[in-house]
């Protein structure tokens, strides 16, 4: 009796192991799981069908600070952007000043552009380059076509300071404010 | 006082303890100083404690001084400005001969050290007319003892400045502009230097050390990092081996004999040889190297290492790898 049940069990798990090795005839008829989905697709086109869905948010999470723009400046040289890019006037690549995108040039255009490469010579820097820097170099790429108001793109070189410009320091201010006004 | 016991709790970094040439001419120039500088301080002070304690002679009314005293005091003001001029005299030659003596230290053939200062990091490059005989390393100067080396200075961002104090004087490494030092180590021991120009967030931790080996360890040295590492046989070294390659580590790090030939940061071909990391920031340990990896912005903010995600599977393959790139 216990060996028959034993073997009842081992031919289940033998039969069960068989057919999950047998993708080719399943049929999944629940769809997959909402989180494999990304929630806000990336648009290279405006042409939608039904009604166009809302515009996502134009930059990425470094647009305006000029910190981060400088840090994307420095890696737009140090990873070789200028070799096909130049300073933005464009070579073996296409320009990057002027108001004509091929892939997109919202903030997550240009970063999905940076990780996944592109047709005809772009390069995919996904796993390369950290995500972090990407969005560095995606908000210096933005002001580079003007993009961005002017203010926001410093002409200086943050790396030749030791902290952070007196217009960036917002908590000393704060402090003589509430001193000057109580309550 | 404090200025004799602080060389012991510093870690070596001090002039008062010269081991070589220069340093010694440095460091004798600087007691002669400081001695006559103690006597004449001492002198001034006890003119001074006997002008306000000695009495009044005479009464009179103020400002009325007889000739004969007048006469004495300003011979004895002409003196001692006399004594003074001299003694600075004796000091600028001091000084001057002190700077030919240093400069003197030359030689035809010469080891030549390429050191390029970037934020915040030192860049060591051996020179040499074959290709195959350049060594580039980084944050360590290895150099034979009792022979005079040549050092190139170059910067790759801000102005730095090269400092080992137990060798030498300081020396400026300026953006677009080269120079050279001649630096020599009397004796075989490890000297620590640093940056002593100011030039950004993490200019404290950007030292180096300069270790003096006999002649014949540095040639055994020296060829062993002429080698590149062979593959590795280890399957969880080949792993971490290809985590380097395909990774962010190789857009930035060399590693001869790999896919990872990126300039801009430190050559990590033989990182295990080092004895520290981050510019002699920490030492290098397991532990310091895989906090560097995953979090360099909490040892060194500001640097220009980002931080590394990676699995903790790969973490350890690559830490074994970098490891065992002796």
């Amino acid at each position: 009796m216990r060996r028959a049940r034993g073997f009842v069990f081992v031919s289940c798990a033998v039969a069960g192991l068989a057919l999950a090795g047998c993708p080719r005839e399943a049929r999944k008829f629940h769809s997959l799981p909402a989180e494999n989905a990304r929630p806000e697709p990336v648009r290279l086109v405006s042409l939608q069908p039904g009604q166009a869905a809302p515009k996502q948010a134009a930059g990425g999470p470094y647009e305006g600070n000029a910190w981060a723009i400088n840090q994307g400046e420095r890696l737009y040289e140090q990873y070789n952007c200028v070799g096909c890019h130049f300073h933005g006037g464009g070579g073996i690549g296409p320009p990057l000043m002027d108001e004509q995108w091929i892939y997109g040039g919202s903030g997550q255009n240009i970063h999905d552009t940076i990780i996944q490469g592109r047709p005809n010579g772009m390069p995919s820097y996904g796993g390369h380059i950290p995500d972090d820097q990407v969005w560095m170099i995606t908000a210096y790429v933005r002001t580079l076509s003007g993009q961005v108001p002017k203010p926001e793109r410093p002409t200086r070189s943050d790396e030749l300071f030791p902290h952070p410009s007196e217009q960036a320091m917002p908590a000393k201010g704060e402090k003589t404010e509430k001193a000057s006004h109580p309550g | 006082m404090i200025a004799f016991l602080l060389p012991n709790w510093i870690g070596g970094h001090t002039a008062y303890h010269s081991h070589g040439v220069q340093a010694a001419h440095i460091e004798g120039l600087w007691w002669l100083m400081f001695w006559v500088c103690s006597v004449v301080f001492v002198a001034v002070m006890v003119a001074l404690g006997a002008a306000i304690t000695r009495p009044p002679r005479e009464s009179g009314p103020p400002g009325a001084i007889p000739p004969e005293r007048r006469e004495r005091m300003s011979r004895v003001v002409a003196g001692a400005v006399g004594v003074t001029v001299l003694v600075l005299f004796v000091l600028l030659f001091a000084s001057v001969s002190t700077g030919r003596a240093i400069e003197s230290l030359r030689a035809s053939k010469a080891i030549t050290v390429k050191l390029t200062g970037h934020q915040w990091w030192w860049e060591v490059e051996y020179k040499d007319p074959v290709p195959e005989h350049i060594v580039q390393t980084a944050n360590e100067i290895h150099i034979p003892a009792g022979q005079p080396v040549r050092v190139e200075l170059a910067s790759a961002d801000v102005i730095h400045s090269f400092w080992v104090p137990s060798l030498h004087g300081k020396r400026d490494l300026i953006p677009g502009h080269s120079s050279e030092i001649w630096i020599q180590a009397d004796r075989p021991g490890v000297y620590r230097g640093s940056c002593a120009e100011f030039c950004g967030h993490q200019h404290a931790h950007m030292g180096l050390l300069v270790i003096a080996d006999p002649p014949a360890q540095y040639a055994a040295w020296y060829a062993g990092q002429l080698q590149t590492p062979p593959p590795p046989a280890d399957p969880l070294l080949q792993h971490g081996r290809q985590v380097v390659e395909a990774g962010p580590c190789a857009i930035c790090h060399n590693i001869q004999g790999t896919q990872a030939s990126g300039k801009l940061g430190p050559d990590l071909t033989h990182l295990a040889s080092r004895r520290t990391l981050a510019a002699a920031t920490l030492p290098n340990t397991r532990g310091n190297l895989g906090g560097w990896i995953v979090d360099p912005q909490t040892i060194k903010p500001g640097n220009q290492m980002p931080a590394n995600s990676l699995t903790s599977e790969d973490l350890q393959a690559v830490l074994a790898y970098l490891e065992s790139l002796k």
